[in-house]
């Protein structure tokens, strides 16, 4: 075998993406390692972050060194991960659904690639304008209007708000931008599949004397449904680790149980940014490597789902199903 | 004759228009209105951050932006535009080499086992959080190597963020190029980097700068990955001071200017928020509008 200097080094530059990755994983893990030791499992059971008196003597629990009364238990910020990135789930799947359909049968085709960059469009701006845009307008539209309206009507429901509706900052405001960031991730995936349907299974619906609407709803959306679904599991994937928007929005609520969609709520990635700055002044250096381990669980939670988007939209599932048949 | 035969039959079949028909067209109709709306709902907000953004950051413009710093220091961006270039560049000066360079690797020689697992791993390293790359260069190379707060610990945060990017859109760009130009040059006595070099990277420029471009805004945009590695300072680059003590000093950028200002009480600092926010999503959205404009629609994310 002939060694080719050439071939040698584009291959060492193409290793850093694995070697980052590796060195990356390898860190946070090494790093965490003693906050592991100590939590155990009760970091994803216990459900509240307490770094301890980190003013205090530290004490030592178990061979490390740790402020006396530290628990960290991060199940609180677990939960406001998956009910941010839900309800935004529930709000952007529709939407993005309807304006998917909508582009692909109802605008001709000379605008239609205007009015899809602009859904791609949405997909770019920076996630801490959308922050902006969200303390700005949206908190203050929920304070004012629709929490109020929504509390008004349906406060006896106590998930939605008990009548007292908060200022406007909180977990159904991180969830709408949420959801307003993740729509054009989910509307292009089906917008590409919908134009991929082949003309005869239209003509055929049509043929039928299906409505036009039927044919979409009935003959073309059984047939993406796979990649629909690889879509929205990966607009998951990106809302699970959405930081600075929801940081923006959620009114920092750390370490409270959401109790109702006013609530103020802190996902795993903004409470990392909101606490490191107290974190660094805990002499036992526990708390940041904790926050290390949120990271590490924050990294594990969207590789499994970012695997969940490839398995669904390599086809894998589709070939198993055509095998049975 | 065919034609009066069909009006005809039209005409014959409308009366007898079911129930069930007339609640099927209801129903499609609704349906429609539906998926407009939700259109409108998808597209509207992106407007409305535009115009929102654009009129206050439009209002909060002066010259003065570009001569002062930010508070205390003055009342303007200088600091963190100045920040942002420097950052960016730097990042670019990493990423771009290594993207491209691993796009050609994975295009030309990378159709086997090696080839497939880098794509996979690249695809993980696409989809991991930024704050956990973040978190990754705080302890490592802010911790751990000593490099404390600054634009080396930030730059290369961002590098690692825009690397998979490049290499996938390299890739995809280098794949178009039709393999007879590939051995129309092997076959004429070139070597293996002249044919990378002066064939195929000059017949897939586009794609490849269109990648750049792209990184380029991302890194602009980004902010969590840089709170805890390029820290922040209310102060311009000293341009007195030697080389190095840019690379061992706090740095100011537009991101963390949106982030932080817009949480104070007074209006000045919102002002200045609106304006960060306005001169990066000008920047962002002009490469993006660009990019897609001069490359009609190829799907490359």
């Amino acid at each position: 075998m002939t060694i080719r200097p050439f071939r040698l080094t584009l291959l060492g530059l193409s290793l850093l993406i694995p070697l980052a990755l590796a060195a990356v994983v390898l860190f946070l893990l090494s790093f965490s390692w003693q906050a592991i030791g100590y939590s155990g499992f009760s970091f994803i059971t216990h459900e509240f972050f307490n770094m301890g008196g980190i003013d205090g003597d530290p004490v030592t629990v178990r061979g490390v060194s740790v402020p006396a009364g530290a628990d960290y238990g991060i199940l609180v910020f677990i939960l406001g991960t998956i009910l941010t990135s839900g309800i935004a789930i529930l709000i952007a799947v529709p939407l993005s659904v309807g304006a998917a359909i909508f582009l692909a049968e109802s605008i001709p085709d000379k605008f239609r690639p205007v009015l899809s960059m602009l859904v791609e469009l949405v997909a770019v701006v920076p996630s801490v304008v959308f922050g902006l845009w969200g303390v700005a307008v949206l908190v203050p539209f929920i304070g004012n209007i629709l929490g109020p309206a929504i509390s008004h009507t349906l406060g006896f429901i106590s998930v939605l708000g008990g009548g007292d509706s908060g200022g406007g900052y909180g977990l159904l405001a991180a969830s709408v931008v949420l959801a307003l960031m993740i729509t054009p991730i989910i509307a292009t995936t089906l917008l590409d599949a919908l134009l991929q349907v082949p003309k005869e299974n239209r003509e055929s619906a049509f043929a039928l004397g299906a409505t036009h609407f039927e044919v979409v709803t009935k003959a073309m959306m059984p047939m993406v449904r796979t990649t629909l679904i690889g879509g929205i599991v990966l607009a998951l994937g990106r809302a699970l680790g959405e930081t600075m928007a929801v940081l923006m929005v959620s009114g920092g609520g750390s370490n409270a149980m959401p109790s109702s969609i006013f609530s103020p709520v802190a996902t795993i990635a903004s409470f990392i940014v909101s606490q490191l700055d107290s974190a660094e002044s805990d002499p036992t250096n526990m708390a940041v490597r904790a926050l290390a381990e949120m990271a590490l669980v924050l990294f594990i939670i969207t590789l499994v789902t970012n695997a969940g988007a490839k398995v669904l939209s390599s086809g894998v599932l589709n070939n198993v199903r055509n095998r049975k048949h | 004759m065919s034609a009066t035969a069909s009006t005809e039959t039209a005409r014959a079949a409308k009366p007898v228009r079911s129930a069930q028909e007339v609640r099927r067209i209801v129903t499609s109709k609704i349906g429609w209105i539906a998926c407009g709306l939700a259109l409108i709902l998808v597209i509207g907000p992106l407007i409305d951050i535009v115009w929102v953004v654009t009129y206050n950051g439009v209002s909060a413009f002066s010259p003065t932006l570009f001569t002062s710093s930010t508070p205390p220091t003055g009342v303007g961006l200088w600091n963190a535009i100045e920040g942002t270039i420097v950052i960016s560049i730097l990042a670019m000066a990493i990423a771009v080499p290594v993207g491209i360079g691993a796009g050609i690797y994975l295009s030309e020689y990378g159709n086997n086992k090696l080839g497939n697992t880098i794509r996979f791993l690249s695809d993980v390293l696409t989809g991991t959080p930024s704050i956990v790359l973040g978190y990754f260069s705080y302890i490592c190379l802010v911790g751990a190597l000593g490099w404390g707060l600054a634009a080396p610990a930030g730059a290369v945060t961002i590098a690692i963020l825009v690397i998979p990017y490049l290499a996938r859109i390299t890739e995809l760009a280098l794949r178009q190029v039709p393999n007879t130009m590939r051995e129309a040059a092997f076959a004429l006595g070139a070597k293996e980097p002249t044919v990378v070099f002066k064939i195929i990277l000059p017949s897939a420029a586009s794609g490849v700068v269109t990648g750049a471009l792209l990184a380029l805004a991302i890194s602009v945009g980004e902010t969590a990955p840089l709170i805890y590695t390029a820290g922040f300072s209310n102060y311009p680059v000293d341009a007195t001071a030697p080389i190095h003590s840019l690379l061992h000093n706090q740095i100011g950028y537009l991101t963390y200017v949106i982030w932080s200002f817009i949480e104070q009480p007074d209006a000045t600092s919102h002002a200045l928020a609106f304006a960060a926010a306005f001169l990066v999503m000008l920047f962002v959205l002009l490469i993006n509008i660009g990019v897609r404009l001069a490359v009609k629609r190829t799907k490359f994310v």
